[in-house]
């Protein structure tokens, strides 16, 4: 099971890309319950490609919510094409998912 | 002694967490370090964090960026934003928010044939100031929002 679920939606003109990502995005400055620090884990970069450009990408700390929630809109997307989303985090984990536009 | 098998597990799981952290270790020097600006991030004042990531700029008040967050957020941990804007030829757009212990909450590159919108869910500590700087061209524009937190909803 991919982390990474991507929707999308054909407008007119532009295509409309959201993605939910299942990821802890711990700050390190939160406790468990024992009061020992939770190490930091969150995500430092994403990647938004259509067709393998690269339309969208950013850098982020851990001020993102738990779970990033994401939408971009673009042009020039029509069926067939392939929407691929990538993400690393802190610890050097990362994953990647594609989606085929309808 | 002889090696139980409690051991031999334990010891052969040590061996292969060693082995997966060191080339993701590698992996990740070479890939995520070169592109994340580590310090950026550390920053915790609004304005050393601006300098940093955009040197001595000065930044244009407009109305052409459109920010819409609550302005009352019930929980800080889930703020939901978006951001879009009217001008041309936007390369990047950074959150920031001035009160969290980290202030610089995203930057995201635009190529062109990318809108001018980006949707979000941020993270606020307290009540404070967000931030939106877009760069268009060779100009930084800014847009500032308050935004109240009331964790617990009893408001503060």
């Amino acid at each position: 099971m991919s982390s990474i679920k991507i929707r999308t939606k054909q407008f007119e003109e532009i295509t409309q890309i959201r993605t939910l990502i299942a990821h802890p995005m711990e700050t390190g400055r939160n406790k468990d319950e024992q009061g020992n620090l939770i190490p930091a884990h969150f995500i430092q970069e994403l990647t938004v490609k259509h067709n393998d450009k690269v339309i969208a990408s950013s850098v982020m700390g851990a001020g993102i919510s738990k779970n990033p929630y994401f939408a971009f809109k673009f042009k020039g997307g029509k069926a067939g094409d392939k929407i691929n989303i990538s993400w690393q985090d802190n610890l050097g984990q990362s994953d990647s998912q594609d989606k085929i536009l309808k | 002694m002889l090696e139980t098998r409690r051991n031999f597990i334990l010891k052969s799981v040590k061996y292969a967490a060693f082995f997966a952290t060191a080339t993701s270790s590698l992996f990740n020097s070479i890939l995520a370090q070169a592109a994340w600006p580590a310090n950026i991030f550390k920053q915790t004042q609004l304005d050393d964090t601006l300098n940093q990531l955009f040197g001595n700029q000065k930044f244009i008040k407009t109305d052409k960026i459109q920010v819409k967050i609550p302005r009352i957020a019930e929980n800080g941990a889930v703020v939901p934003i978006i951001i879009t804007s009217n001008l041309e030829n936007i390369e990047t757009l950074t959150i920031l928010v001035e009160k969290n212990p980290a202030t610089l909450v995203a930057q995201f590159t635009l190529a062109d044939e990318t809108e001018a919108y980006v949707s979000a869910r941020i993270k606020m500590a307290k009540t404070s100031n967000v931030i939106v700087i877009v760069k268009a061209g060779e100009n930084y524009y800014r847009k500032r929002k308050m935004v109240k937190v009331t964790i617990g909803g009893c408001g503060g």
